[in-house]
């Protein structure tokens, strides 16, 4: 567009590189021989074997795992009747309760973190792995209400009236209707909230107990005791593991 | 007509908002017990006095809130306050372009750069942050191309550093300005911006006059979703700054975990979620239908 076509070019390539570099230079370091420099040495597996006879690493990414798991079932099983509900209300009521259900999505993370520690301590439950499940689950519950509302909102009302017309009962209805219409949207979410509670560092750094170690504070105490390549290794491990899922879960939305 | 069906229709209507609710209350009730409890708590604890060994004493005071006035906690606000700006400002200054440059692609290419926009953003914060000391530190990646071109005889130092905490910030946000962006420049009608260059604008007043009203509402969306992360930010410049980069994420972090004084960490906390919601307003205040008519005007 009229000579300014190279300026707008260039600073968006630059753009790009700069998000990119940065991972891609980590990826390729993982494969270096060297331990200590980073000058090029060679090519290696030889991190990657590292990471796999790593006792507690395995022992914190199978933490990493569970929680994921339990937290994503947990924010599913809520979120999803939570979307309908609020889909179906109406006036005052909807706005007042989107306000409360979204306050996780803009609090800053620290704050979520100190006010769950707090909130632990004060009724007395003790810090574990149980208290990063339910962490996970109060941040990631908004994530699955927006994403499932998303396509609720797109569905023709006129499907449900009919299934009520033709005299089935409301949980027919949300059986043989609604749910294989939302059913991929839900997938999508699940794999989104799954990622996200795999790779939390900051809410989970304040509600972990004693020994509930997860993937990034073990890759964090990695960080913070001096740096080897095994931290590249594992960092493209993680790199490479939420790329898949966030694809997938894109996957899941086209749909 | 039946007088029976008024109050059949009254309770089939109460009986369905009744449905509503039990839909929505066991998530209502996580998110009340998970996160509006615990908020509540610590505007409770940020009003209470410290222990002498560390926890809360029930005794109702304002003095966290005072002792927040002391010189030192300033400095932190502000030194976050600036860099959390700074980020926005730079973020503002490289994304639109890029947003600008996207949505004038043709649209297959448009998704494609979207989703190589969005990919970074799904990754691991501390694994990209981890990426910068690798190159930045001083046996790092960049020292170490730096000697061996020999364009530099002793390592730089780069990290621990305000501008190394920039860097990261502006690294991990910039898809947050870019995306709403990108929303806003793809909205403009082409014809508007050629009517411009055919009335003999130059780019400045294009950029000026054209493209900044057009786009107001995406460019406060961007900035206000670039500030809030970055001014609570507390991985970033935990990793990459040094001893006097500390933000106000860190100091909060320091006062519940370190030093024990809960209220005076919450009353930190209660403040930062002040200045959050404030900026919120100002986001929702400047994508109201009203405010969007007088921007168009």
């Amino acid at each position: 567009m009229r000579g300014q076509g190279i300026w707008l070019r260039g600073i968006s390539g630059l753009g790009m590189a700069f998000l990119y570099l940065p991972i891609i230079v980590l990826v390729v370091f993982s494969f270096n021989a060297s331990r200590l420099s980073a000058t090029w040495q060679g090519f290696s597996w030889h991190w990657y074997g590292v990471l796999w006879h790593d006792e507690a690493l395995l022992a914190a990414a199978v933490n990493s795992l569970w929680v994921a798991v339990l937290s994503t079932s947990l924010v599913v099983l809520l979120g999803v009747p939570a979307a309908m509900g609020l889909e179906r209300l109406r006036g005052r009521g909807r706005q007042a309760l989107d306000t409360i259900f979204l306050l996780p999505l803009v609090l800053p993370e620290v704050m979520m973190g100190v006010a769950l520690l707090l909130f632990f301590v004060m009724i007395q439950w003790p810090l574990s792995l149980a208290t990063v499940v339910v962490g996970h689950a109060a941040f990631n519950l908004p994530v699955v209400i927006v994403m499932v509302r998303a396509r609720l909102q797109k569905l023709d009302p006129r499907l449900e009236e009919a299934a009520h017309d033709l005299g089935a009962s409301a949980w027919q209805t949300f059986y043989r209707v609604t749910w294989p219409l939302v059913r991929p949207a839900v997938l999508g979410a699940a794999l989104l909230a799954f990622t996200i509670s795999l790779d939390d560092f900051i809410v989970t750094f304040f509600v972990a107990g004693p020994g509930a170690t997860t993937l990034p504070l073990k890759v964090y105490s990695m960080i913070k005791s001096g740096l080897s390549p095994e931290i590249n290794a594992l960092s493209s491990v993680l790199v490479l593991s939420s790329m898949g899922l966030v694809g997938l879960s894109l996957a899941f939305q086209r749909r | 007509m039946n007088p029976w069906s008024s109050s059949t229709e009254a309770a089939a209507g109460l009986c369905s908002r009744f449905r509503e609710w039990r839909l929505l209350g066991p998530g209502l009730l996580w998110t009340t017990v998970f996160c509006l409890l615990p908020m509540v708590v610590v505007l409770a604890v940020s009003l209470a006095t410290r222990g002498t060994y560390g926890g809360v004493l029930w005794e109702f005071s304002l003095e966290n809130y005072r002792d927040l006035l002391h010189p030192l906690y300033g400095r932190i606000f502000g030194q976050s306050l600036l860099l959390a700006g700074m980020t926005t400002g730079i973020c503002l200054a490289l994304g639109f372009p890029l947003a600008y440059y996207i949505a004038r692609l043709p649209p297959r290419r448009q998704a494609l750069w979207l989703i190589f926009i969005m990919i970074p953003f799904w990754t691991n914060f501390l694994v990209r942050t981890y990426a910068w000391i690798f190159i930045l530190r001083t046996e790092g990646l960049l020292n170490t191309v730096l000697m061996q071109l020999h364009l530099i005889s002793t390592p730089l130092d780069l990290l621990y550093s305000n501008q190394a905490v920039l860097l990261g910030l502006v690294y991990g946000y910039l898809p947050f300005m870019v995306l709403p962006l990108y929303a806003a420049i793809e909205r403009i009608d082409p014809a508007l911006i050629e009517a411009a260059w055919d009335l003999y604008a130059d780019r400045w007043s294009l950029f000026r006059r054209v493209l900044i009203p057009l786009t107001k509402p995406g460019i406060v969306a961007g900035c206000v979703l670039v500030f809030i992360p970055s001014l609570g930010a507390y991985l970033t410049p935990d990793l990459l700054g040094g001893a006097r980069s500390m933000m106000v994420g860190n100091l909060i972090q320091h006062e519940y975990l370190v030093a024990r004084d809960w209220p005076l960490g919450s009353a930190l906390s209660i403040v930062l979620m002040f200045i959050v919601m404030s900026s919120l307003l100002w986001y929702f205040h400047a994508q109201s239908p009203q405010t969007r008519e007088r921007g168009e005007q």
